[in-house]
């Protein structure tokens, strides 16, 4: 088993995983059992508390519990909206303009950094992964949002190596979990596919637009919504029953701050049950004015009162996919991530964003489907255990920019068929350098041609009439319902190649390939003991 | 296979024309994960082109192939003579080459053993055999079972490993040339196997000291060995019918596996014995303590040879210093006797000198009185010591008579003073 960890660092919840020799991912479990271990920590008296146990004291010592810092690393007081940390203990803005947390220990009040912060929390995930492997960790591969700055990244760095744990990559979080999620049953990460990968968080979402071309991902857009979470939902189905419990017992429970934590955690509870069955029960003891509260709600009530944060979550999906200046007939998948994906309504709502044919990938859709919890720290995992190997120079110099800025065709390549058809060879953003094989035959004639042209998108709307149902006369009214599909024509023709003197129904092979300097190499043959290819070369207008 | 491209149309002459640059590509960066990222980065950095970094690739396959070494296990071909062996008499076939690990033979894992038997009922099973043509062969199958029955239990796999003569390693035939370490060596290795207590101190080589000789030699005279001889037990005849004749056959197997037994540790004695007495080492050994012994001896005896040394060499010290002392005695005694006959020389000469001045000064002007004269200085001569002799004979020589005379009286007065004489003996000197 190697000891190198994948860490997936969320502002609600940290996951940590481990790759086995046989390719497998292993998401660890803390000492409390638990597997998504929330960022929190808190002081009570002289002890320091981490994971669901600091996370339960945000009901009774919320001024010692440091909650949703991980967006603060490497910031400015004044960079930040520090609503985030409006439950627990408040940020405040130390002398130097970063930004820190007053705690009081025992009988001191201690100031700490919110680097100091995070260094005493990766200290307590490399203590549980130590304590389930039995081995010292190696190095970590640390997922970040994409939007997380240089400087954040180095800062991130510098704390990861103080708490004891080496950094050895520190990715983004959406190529993590697509990784996980590509290498999760056979490989799949050479299928040319363009994926959304949606990742809805507890108090923020974050959507990215990934092509992946023959393996290689490639980030074409990002959006980042803070405040858009499974926070909101909470705050929703806290006021939902706030709401019946001041119409039953005339007591407000919003007045006071221990019952409102009381009304969340219970929130939190609800709707993670409602995730995965139809009712749940809420009760509280002692919600206000000594009286206990005991009520159930059903999924259905559930999704109609969140409507509105749901339905923003899905049009902010819609959104992220218009800036990446595609259309949602586009996108071959979506991945949700995060732990608010497991909500049956969010899969529900986008899958009818898309076409039918985009696949959603969600555990409410598809049970198979991975966490979507564990996906980037699944991701990192695995992303550790392929760089283990390395030297740390061997890392930092695959991560220049020579090696990571790469040219990118910005429309597709392909051949045109017997009927007329553009057949695509390489897709449109496919990272140079890149080499395909295509086999095809001649069919009845003895002399065939390869033309080479590049594709243009055009968008191709069929009507489907609505069925007929005898039975149904009601909904004559119906729109015929018009569905849209991307189809690609040949364009600008670039070359031509022509093969002749072949045995009918013969097989050809068509190599292209476009090196590093973008020159582009075809070269078509038969598939036989001495046969010779034609080769050409063509080259980019810049 | 469904692409099927279109015909040539035109007549075109040239089989390839370029009519067209494709759009200018977009720079952007990728995501450094995953394996086909790491692939990439390696062909940027190393400069790789597909076709040498797919032959790379390659390269690395054939070698993961070539890594695994049991593949080949129990391929080996059985000898005609083996294949067909009487299957009732399946204890006598070698059972390790019938399962084809005739290399490995007891160093065969569980897990070897169950892949070689696999592959040896795919090749030796009776419906192979009579589908290829071959009529009810299937003694060498049932060979196989058997082989692989013992193989399989590990009590009857060690009785079978007891006397598993193809195992053994012979010792070197005796009176012949050999290296003692390279014959003897895999003798012990192979006999260490069936000892109750494992490690085994091995044979070791010229440079072994001589605690692990001794340990080695310690160990293989103590050998204690698990092997057993059931294997070769005579079959007890399970019929009931003559209960006397099935004991008989136990008690004589019991015998026998008793006598075996005594008859290996016997040979082990032996083999143990044989090495000994030929161990090089040994030898060197024995010198090594005949000379250790000497020096011990030669040491012991330091001392008294030490003074035995020093008092001959003060004997000679003494009589070289007594003789040296001897000679210069006789020297010095020579000397003396030289000066004294120089002395007596000189005293004569002085006195005949003294004697002789008067006569030289006319005996003063008075010849008659000359007999007087020289018998005064006579009686001179005797009272005068050494010095006064010198110094009156200095006095006298060559001088006056007056010089003479008065030198004469000075010394008789000095004399008379002194009282060494009376001066009334003298007759003219008064």
């Amino acid at each position: 088993m190697s000891t190198v960890l994948g860490i997936s660092f969320g502002n609600t919840s940290s996951s940590i995983a481990l790759s086995t020799k046989d390719g497998k991912v292993d998401v660890i479990a803390n000492p409390d059992g638990d597997r998504a271990i929330p960022s929190v920590l808190s002081y009570v008296g002289e002890d320091e508390y981490h994971g669901a146990q600091a996370k339960s004291q945000l009901i009774r010592n919320p001024k010692n519990t440091i909650v949703n810092f991980r967006d603060f690393v490497g910031k400015k007081y004044d960079e930040v909206d520090i609503s985030a940390s409006k439950l627990g203990s408040p940020a405040i803005k130390s002398a130097n303009g970063s930004i820190s947390y007053e705690i009081q220990r025992g009988s001191t009040t201690e100031s700490l950094t919110v680097e100091e912060v995070t260094k005493r929390h990766f200290k307590k995930l490399k203590e549980a992964a130590e304590d389930y492997t039995g081995k010292k960790v190696e190095g970590v591969v640390i997922a970040v949002p994409t939007n997380y700055t240089e400087e954040q990244k180095a800062e991130l760095s510098k704390v990861l190596d103080a708490s004891g744990l080496k950094s050895l990559q520190v990715i983004n979080e959406p190529s993590a979990a697509l990784l996980a999620h590509l290498s999760a049953k056979e490989d799949r990460s050479l299928e040319d596919k363009v994926y959304v990968v949606a990742d809805f968080g507890g108090i923020r979402s974050d959507v990215a637009v990934i092509a992946v071309r023959g393996g290689i991902m490639t980030i074409l857009s990002t959006s980042h919504k803070l405040g858009l979470g499974g926070d909101k939902l909470d705050d929703v189905l806290a006021e939902y029953f706030a709401k019946e419990f001041e119409k039953k017992y005339k007591a407000n429970p919003r007045n006071n701050a221990r019952s409102l934590a009381k009304l969340k955690s219970e929130s939190i509870v609800v709707k993670k049950t409602l995730s995965n069955v139809q009712t749940s029960t809420c009760s509280i003891e002692s919600l206000a004015e000594g009286i206990d509260f005991h009520t159930s709600i059903n999924r259905l009530r559930y999704e109609v009162t969140a409507r509105q944060v749901l339905s923003e979550m899905s049009s902010f999906l819609e959104e992220a996919v218009k800036k990446s200046g595609l259309e949602t007939i586009d996108i071959d998948e979506v991945l949700l991530v995060g732990g608010t994906s497991h909500t049956p309504k969010l899969a529900a709502d986008i899958s009818f964003i898309f076409p039918e044919t985009t696949v959603v990938t969600s555990p409410a859709l598809d049970s198979k489907a991975l966490n979507p919890s564990e996906l980037i720290a699944r991701g990192a995992a695995l992303q550790a255990s392929l760089i283990e190997g390395f030297d740390e120079s061997e890392i930092k110099e695959s991560l220049q920019p020579i090696v990571v800025n790469t040219q990118h065709l910005v429309k597709p390549i392909g051949i045109k068929d017997s009927e007329g058809n553009f057949v695509t060879l390489l897709h449109a953003e496919t990272a140079f350098p890149i080499k395909k094989t295509l086999e095809v035959t001649n069919g009845d004639s003895d002399a065939v041609s390869v033309e080479l042209f590049e594709g243009e998108r055009t968008v191709k709307e069929t009507v489907i009439e609505p069925e007929q149902d005898s039975d149904d006369s009601e909904d004559e009214e119906e729109e015929p319902e018009i569905k849209r599909t991307a189809v690609y024509v040949s364009g600008n023709k670039l070359a031509e190649l022509a093969l002749k003197d072949l045995k009918p129904n013969a097989k050809l092979e068509i190599i292209i390939n476009i090196s590093n300097d973008g020159v582009l190499n075809i070269s078509a043959r038969e598939l036989k003991q001495g046969s010779v290819a034609v080769k050409g070369q063509v080259s980019s207008s810049s | 296979m469904s692409i099927t491209l279109p015909a040539l149309t035109s007549g075109a002459s040239e089989s390839f024309k370029v009519s067209g640059k494709y759009s200018a590509p977009v720079r952007r960066p990728i995501e450094p994960v995953g394996r086909s990222f790491l692939a990439h980065a390696a062909r940027t950095l190393r400069g790789h082109t597909w076709s040498d970094y797919e032959k790379l690739q390659a390269e690395k396959n054939v070698k993961v192939v070539e890594e695994n070494p049991d593949d080949d296990i129990g391929d080996e071909d059985q000898d005609e003579e083996l294949l067909s062996h009487d299957p009732r008499e399946w204890k006598t076939a070698d059972l390790y080459a019938v399962l084809g690990l005739s290399k490995l033979r007891h160093r065969a894992t569980e897990d070897q053993i169950r892949r070689a038997h696999r592959k040896q009922v795919l090749k030796h099973h009776p419906d192979k055999k009579s589908a290829s043509g071959g009529l009810e062969q299937d003694g060498f199958f049932k060979i196989i079972q058997k082989a692989y029955e013992i193989m399989l239990d590990s009590s009857k796999r060690a009785q079978f490993d007891s006397v598993d003569s193809h195992a053994d390693v012979l010792p070197p035939t005796p009176k012949t040339e050999y290296d003692f370490f390279e014959a003897w060596g895999p003798v012990f290795e192979s006999e260490a196997r069936f000892s109750k207590k494992q490690p085994v101190p091995l044979l070791g080589t010229m440079d072994s000291t001589k605690e692990e000789v001794d340990k080695f030699y310690t160990f293989w005279g103590k050998f204690d060995s698990w092997k057993t001889f059931e294997f070769k037990d005579e079959d007890v005849p399970d019929d009931t019918a003559n209960r006397d004749h099935k004991r008989y056959v136990e008690r004589k197997n019991i015998a026998n596996r008793k006598k075996l037994k005594q008859e290996d540790n016997k040979r082990v004695i032996d083999l143990v014995e044989r090495a000994y007495s030929e161990d090089p080492r040994i030898k060197k050994f024995k010198e090594d303590a005949k000379k250790e012994k000497e020096r011990k001896k030669w040491e012991r005896e330091a001392g008294s040879r030490q003074a035995a040394e020093e008092a001959a060499a003060k004997k000679a010290a003494e009589e070289a210093a007594a003789k040296k002392a001897a000679e210069e005695a006789s020297l010095l005694k020579q000397d003396s006797k030289k000066a004294k006959e120089a002395a007596k020389a000189a005293k004569k000469k002085q006195k005949r000198a003294i004697r002789g001045s008067v006569k030289e000064v006319g005996y003063f002007g008075e010849e008659a009185k000359s007999a007087d004269i020289e018998a005064d200085l006579e009686l001179l001569v005797e009272k005068l010591n050494e010095t006064q002799l010198a110094t009156v004979s200095a006095k006298v020589t060559n001088a006056s008579a007056d010089a003479v005379k008065s030198s004469f009286t000075d010394v008789i007065s000095e004399l008379a003073n002194e009282g060494k004489v009376d001066r009334s003996y003298f007759k003219y000197f008064k």
